[in-house]
């Protein structure tokens, strides 16, 4: 792999930007890998790239139905921020912001992670209460959360209604000053090339469509439409369809898939320099640096694997965005869409062993998946290497729901969903 | 945005419904095991297909009834009452 750097740009000026190569390769699948992942996108990629960098196995092909970052990674609202209420998800959730804060010098690709700050808005006296509660948790856990009063939300949101009059009045709010945004194709990318670099296969259109085990029933491997490929070790980050690829396998899981969708506006000038969340609409907001607003809400109301949203939604969204922010109220919508988003009871991700030996799991992310792409890859190479989970994964595994330990941020994570 | 035909009330917008989840889930002895009791509460089919869920008419006679619908075109293929079982379509959800 040649870096990428200034001086290297400037150089392949000089030779009219022929040098480039491709990012990686496109290999046909070999028989046998010593791991398998199945899934390319955030999650999958950042998984090959920990386990061939720090556990030095790069015998591994990374099975992608589609192309790379196609599904979640590419169709989120691209926020990461760690502000979440009980200690093991902050733990989880501000291990992944660290590895983002390194993510552009350790994969050489510039991911654009913008730490500009998220502001989290209470729209009523209940929210604010809520709100302190939450600060108060999350500050016991380390996590930079602060409560910020109403003239600094006016400073920091001009164009946000702080007026009396609002239709959603602004009661005060809080702030993560290390959270923010990265351009999501750009993560993709940056974990499929260093991956690559490393030696490992990615393979895209390639469908898993059934597992093959050996007589103890431990996984041997995967056919795929290109065929078998063995592996007694596969992860799985399938996030949408992960109940699909696990009923493959003869895994059942608490997972309901439905569609999250994100809107971009037209191209505007700045307004507005961080990434907002009311708690009394769910709508959250940054503004991209070509101009667009990217913005979204909760969640359609019923199961979906179809990739697009639907209109009651769409209404409920937008007329957020026109309630709480009037002067935005004519913006145009540019495109939107949906993705498919695997969410649980308790709001918290699925991390570790299945009951099938040989096949670990990452999933249940839900609709917060992007801001935990470093810590999810991390952590299941870490299982898929050493057979043990990481102790951030382990309150995390599917034994849960039968012990009865969910760690339930359905509500307490101070967003909707 | 889907037209659901409500058994009493007939056609009406998505918007006067609300969904209620996968239907035919029976709630075993409590004297099952904990694996069990969680797999009731808590382990979902999930279907990519024709998905066998509960809605309730909210906003017009509040009765909850059955639909058999598909998860990936939307698609409505049956509506049936309550204790009615399910059709036997393919692509999973049955009871």
């Amino acid at each position: 792999m040649k870096g990428y750097s200034a001086l290297r740009l400037f150089v392949e000026g000089l030779g009219g930007q022929k040098g480039w190569g491709p990012a990686w390769r496109s290999p046909a699948p070999k028989g046998r890998y010593d791991a398998i992942v199945i899934g390319g996108g955030g999650h999958g990629l950042a998984t090959a790239y920990y386990l061939a960098k720090l556990h030095g196995i790069t015998n591994v092909a990374v099975l992608e139905r589609g192309w790379l970052g196609g599904g979640n990674t590419g169709r989120n609202t691209t926020i990461i921020r760690s502000n979440y209420y009980y200690p093991q998800s902050a733990r989880l959730y501000d291990f992944s912001l660290k590895l983002y804060e390194g993510l552009s010098r350790d994969l050489n690709y510039n991911i654009m992670f913008s730490q500009r700050g998220m502001v989290i808005i209470a729209n009523s006296r209940h929210e604010l209460e809520s709100a302190t509660r939450w600060v108060g948790a999350m500050r016991l856990n380390g996590i930079d959360t602060e409560m910020v009063d109403v003239s600094e939300i006016e400073r920091r949101i001009p164009i946000l209604d702080t007026s009396r009059s609002a239709r959603l009045p602004v009661w005060g709010g809080f702030i993560q000053k290390r959270a923010g945004t990265a351009r999501h194709d750009a993560v993709a990318w940056g974990f499929a090339r260093a991956a690559d670099a490393l030696g490992v296969d990615i393979i895209q259109n390639c469908e898993v469509r059934g597992f093959r085990k050996d007589a103890s029933g431990r996984v041997a491997g995967v056919e795929t439409s290109l065929g078998f490929i063995a592996a007694t070790r596969i992860g799985m980050a399938a996030a949408g369809h992960s109940t699909v690829v696990a009923d493959m396998a003869g895994v059942r899981l608490p997972v309901t898939s439905y569609a999250l969708q994100a809107f971009v506006s037209e191209p505007l000038k700045p307004v507005l320099d961080t990434v907002m969340l009311s708690l009394g609409t769910g709508l959250y907001v940054s503004q991209s640096d070509k101009g667009g607003l990217v913005f979204g809400g909760a969640l359609d109301h019923y199961p979906s694997y179809a990739q697009r949203g639907n209109m009651p939604t769409i209404r409920s969204v937008a007329a957020a965005v026109a309630d709480q922010m009037p002067s935005l109220g004519r913006v145009r919508i540019a495109r939107h869409w949906a993705g498919i988003v695997d969410v649980v009871p308790d709001s918290s991700p699925i991390l570790g062993q299945t009951p099938v030996p040989g096949l670990y799991i990452n999933c249940g992310w839900g609709t917060g998946g992007f801001k935990a792409i470093p810590a999810g890859g991390y952590l299941l190479a870490h299982h898929l290497a050493t057979d043990r989970p990481h102790e951030l994964a382990e309150p995390f595994g599917l034994a849960r729901f039968a012990t009865g330990a969910l760690i339930d941020e359905t509500a307490a994570a101070g967003i909707a969903h | 945005m889907l037209l659901i035909s409500c058994p009493w009330c007939g056609p009406r917008d998505e918007i006067e419904f609300r969904c209620g989840g996968e239907s035919h889930i029976r709630r075993p002895d409590p004297s099952v095991s904990d694996a069990a009791w969680a797999d009731y509460l808590f382990t979902r089919s999930n279907p990519k297909g024709v998905n066998l869920e509960r809605w309730v008419h909210a906003f017009g006679c509040r009765r909850w009834f059955n639909l058999a619908r598909d998860t990936v075109t939307h698609e409505i293929r049956a509506v049936y009452r309550m204790d009615e079982p399910g059709p036997q379509a393919p692509g999973g959800g049955g009871p």
